[in-house]
């Protein structure tokens, strides 16, 4: 993917981590520069620690990647925790007044900050924090100007004077910088492109807007939130009803009377919410009625881990909710996939009136990625299948009593009427039922009939799987190794090819999107010609690789997982590829250095 | 609940006969809440087609399948998180919730709770027989103490729910209590529940033949008293519909206890639905909308 640069910051919950990373991420991306950023953070409002990395380059940053160039420790314990991390060329801005630098590796560069001489602290608790950034922008190369710019930004509600402030104290640590350290090797490079940035919530929150989502509802759920969250602060511009609901059991069945009555309805939970989802997803099947349910995934079983990510919730997803039913499953790919997967989910969802669930996980529902802003379209396809909202007004009456909610035909779709049109009252079921809505339980149950319904709606599966396309080979055809995920991982697998490659070692990737339909036989023709096979996850028991082998008896020649709540970086994956190749294991399960 | 009068043809009582027969037991209480609430459409004349029956699972909520118009028979305790969703999408529609009192003040509590709070405008109806009956006869919230069921056999030891205090204490703005033997009384009940705008409950007692031997239309009869025929009985006297709420046994007062016309509706209170239900609204944001939208990300 080319050079990258990438900073960390890190402190205690309440120090302020999250405004210094806001402020290089503008400025970077309005260099025109890409970025990706990940916050390992706990499940805590002031305290613990967290540590942001943000990583820019003139191409796609795919994902966190592995080298920290400028470390930013706000406490002593951050600079314990990253210091050691740090190779050859990176350097290390630290308030020397408070924090004691450890041990650095040969070549690191430590860069003292004499806060209370640079800057009045007893009026400006964040002042280390802000010297830090002008600081480090020194060192990068980048002019002065583009700080004051986003420091004006950031803090004009707060008034002139407190403007004014920031940009004197940033003053203070971008001269001192230029005055007593070395600049970065790199100076970061400045594009005609711009991007915006983004997290993979808000890319799901608006890509439901522009799949015409009208009514939205969610209890909070981290890392889910954010979705509520963009969805309650646009509604009344984006004219989408918003409710934040008693429980998740609550949440899904008014997403399914949102949908039901007509308008396309969606929520998004974690695998907890999720759990309480399974048996209004079965409603949604049974009566036919289209919803999509997000899911982002956290680190299980039960509360588990809040704050990390995990690929764990797969099974739980194909298994949602008792009896058989059509259902489509999507992990989006990066956050800007988070936008484009759900005008494209919604069209199945509506055109074969099933549930829709899309797999997202922590880490792209909460990292955020410099995105096109062309790829953010508003004007993605809307096809709302077989849905019939007027009907010309005959009588008050049910009229001849031709229209059959559940007529059975050949693709198993049958044309839904939304309440209120005259003349197709019916009753949708829980039940089953028989091809007018009428439940066979009340007219003594019936074999024939059942088997003819159960058979209608799953005749649905066939026209789902030839609505959505086949996963694609990525890479080198001929390789010796060929890496296989699912969802979030594109960007990192896609490193550790690059990297492989690059040290002799072909490799390329196999990143399935559409879960449910598999598409199984194009994924075995894929694999035959494959030499190596390695399946890679974010989780303990490889559900990936028990799905392909449930749906195709496909085995791979190794696993590597992680379930330790943090992702993958590409190292974890270019050295278990080389162990796996070299013989020693069939199953890696890298070790997370950075303690986050 | 408030409606649409948008009736242009006359409805009659036969529009609103379903595509099957009830099949509830014979003497079933629930036949009278059927044969009331289609008496109550037709006196309103509302087309069928504006109305949404909606309940969720046991033998009262088998309803929507025995009256025409558009239904819904959802999942056990559910009826009224779906029944939001539907007022949200179509304000225009008249919604009707159906259901029993396992089905909405067991496993249903706490949709109960909330859409009452929040004024959801709808009629909620509860054929209440103090018994699960599809279940074949187990204690419900509103068994009393000491009834023997099969899954108390010994008598309940639990108190149970009282739905009037219950409804008065969430919030709702109409709440109101019938007798399944009192057709005229329940028909009228049902009217202005339909009626009223904001979140209508209405209690009504539906004896159980079959399971529920202690309390019997028999049982009833002496008991109920319409809080109509009481003068100076003020129902928008909340601390007063709260007394009446605690009477049981000797006295058991029908009728409606309490209407405040006050407090805005959910739809009503939402500006986004100012521009009319979003059903009708155009699929697409507008683009200097959505530019927006992308304009802050940058």
């Amino acid at each position: 993917m080319g050079k990258t640069f990438a900073i960390g910051i890190g402190g205690a919950a309440g120090q302020g981590v999250a405004t210094p990373g806001d402020i290089f991420a503008k400025i970077f991306s309005r260099r025109g520069l890409h970025l990706n950023a990940y916050n390992a953070y706990q499940s805590i409002i002031r305290g613990g620690h967290t540590f942001l990395t943000i990583r820019t380059g003139p191409e796609k940053v795919t994902n966190m990647g592995d080298r920290v160039d400028l470390l930013i420790p706000l406490n002593q314990d951050a600079m314990d925790r990253h210091l050691g991390l740090l190779t050859d060329g990176a350097a290390c801005l630290y308030n020397s007044e408070t924090i004691k630098p450890g041990i650095a590796a040969q070549g690191v560069q430590l860069c003292p900050l004499p806060v209370s001489k640079l800057a009045d602290v007893t009026r400006n608790k964040v002042a280390q924090n802000t010297l830090a950034v002008g600081a480090g922008l020194s060192m990068m190369g980048i002019g002065f100007q583009a700080l004051e710019q986003v420091l004006a930004e950031q803090f004009k509600k707060k008034g002139e004077a407190v403007v004014s402030e920031n940009i004197g104290i940033a003053r203070a640590g971008y001269d001192y910088a230029g005055a007593n350290f070395q600049p970065f090797a790199w100076p970061l490079p400045m594009t005609a492109n711009r991007y915006a940035v983004l997290s993979g919530n808000i890319a799901m929150a608006m890509g439901g807007a522009a799949a015409g989502v009208k009514f939205y509802c969610a209890y909070p759920m981290s890392p889910s939130t954010g979705v509520l969250h963009w969805m309650a602060a646009h509604a009344r511009k984006a004219g989408i009803m918003v409710r934040q609901v008693e429980d998740e059991i609550g949440v899904v069945n008014m997403a399914i009377g949102a949908a039901h009555a007509g308008v396309r309805s969606m929520c998004a939970t974690s695998g907890g919410g999720f759990a309480l989802m399974t048996e209004g997803l079965g409603l949604s099947a049974m009566m036919e009625t289209p919803v999509v349910v997000i899911d982002c995934q956290r680190a299980g079983p039960s509360t588990g881990v809040p704050t990390k990510t995990e690929q764990g919730d797969l099974w739980q997803m194909l298994g949602a909710g008792f009896g058989d039913y059509p259902r489509a499953i999507a992990a989006p790919l990066d956050i800007g996939d988070c936008f484009k997967l759900i005008p494209e989910i919604f069209n199945v969802a509506d055109r074969f009136q099933c549930p829709g669930i899309v797999l997202c996980d922590l880490l792209l529902s909460e990292g955020r990625l410099s995105v096109d802003p062309k790829d953010l379209d508003f004007a993605a396809p809307i096809d709302r299948g077989e849905l019939i909202t007027d009907a010309p007004e005959t009588s008050a009456s049910n009229g001849d009593g031709v229209y059959k909610r559940y007529r059975i035909t050949e693709s198993g779709i049958s044309p839904r009427a939304v309440p209120g049109v005259p003349g197709h009252t019916h009753t949708a079921a829980s039940d089953e039922h028989d091809e007018d809505g009428v439940l066979i339980s009340d007219e003594f149950t019936n074999p024939t009939k059942r088997r003819a319904m159960m058979e209608k709606r799953m005749r649905k599966v066939v026209g789902i799987e030839a609505a959505v396309p086949p996963p694609v080979l990525w890479g080198p055809r001929d390789a010796d190794v060929t890496l296989i995920g699912w969802g979030s991982t594109k960007g990192v697998i896609e490193e550790a090819c690059e990297i492989l490659t690059e040290q002799g070692i072909p490799a390329n990737q196999l990143q399935i999107r559409w879960l449910v339909p598999l598409h199984g036989d194009a994924i075995l023709d894929i694999l035959k010609g494959a030499r190596h096979t390695i399946i890679v996850e974010n989780n303990f028991s490889g559900q990936f690789a028990r799905y392909l082998r449930s749906e195709t008896s496909f085995v791979p020649d190794g696993h590597i997982r992680k379930y330790d709540g943090e992702p993958f970086m590409p190292h974890h994956i270019v050295e278990a590829v080389k162990e796996q190749l070299g013989g020693k294991s069939k199953l890696s399960v890298p070790a997370h250095e950075i303690l986050v | 609940m408030a409606t649409a009068l948008a009736a242009t043809n006359h409805v009659a009582m036969s529009d609103l006969k379903g595509k099957v027969d009830p099949d509830w037991c014979p003497g079933c209480g629930d036949f009278g809440v059927l044969a009331a609430v289609q008496k109550a459409l037709v006196d309103l004349q509302i087309p069928n087609h504006n109305v949404v029956t909606i309940s969720g699972i046991g033998c009262s909520s088998n309803f929507p399948g025995f009256i025409n118009t558009y239904g819904m028979h959802t999942l056990h305790g559910r009826a009224l998180a779906v029944a939001t969703g539907v007022k949200l999408a179509n304000h225009e529609l008249t919604v009707l919730v159906t259901g029993g009192d396992g089905d909405g003040f067991g496993i249903g509590g706490n949709h109960f709770v909330h859409s009452m709070r929040r004024n959801v405008d709808l009629l909620y109806l509860v054929m209440d027989n103090q018994i699960y009956g599809l279940t074949t006869g187990q204690t419900s919230p509103t068994s009393r103490l000491g009834m023997k069921t099969k899954s108390m056999p010994f008598g309940s030891v639990e108190a149970p729910v009282n739905p009037i205090s219950l409804a008065l204490a969430a919030g709702a703005t109409f709440v109101a209590r019938g007798f399944s033997a009192e057709q005229k009384h329940l028909t009228e009940l049902i009217k202005q529940g339909i009626q009223h705008k904001g979140f209508s409950f209405l209690d009504v007692f539906s004896p159980c033949v079959t399971y529920n031997h202690d309390n019997t239309y028999q049982w009833f009869r002496p008991r109920v008293k319409k809080l109509e025929d009481e003068k100076g009985y003020d129902a928008t006297d909340w601390m007063a519909a709260m007394g009446k709420s605690l009477l049981w046994d000797d006295e058991i007062p029908i009728g409606k206890f309490f209407e405040r016309t006050d407090v805005p509706t959910l739809h009503g209170a939402e500006p986004v639905l100012d521009a009319g239900p979003l059903i009708h609204a155009d699929i697409r944001i507008p683009k200097d909308v959505t530019r927006t939208f992308i304009e802050e990300l940058m």
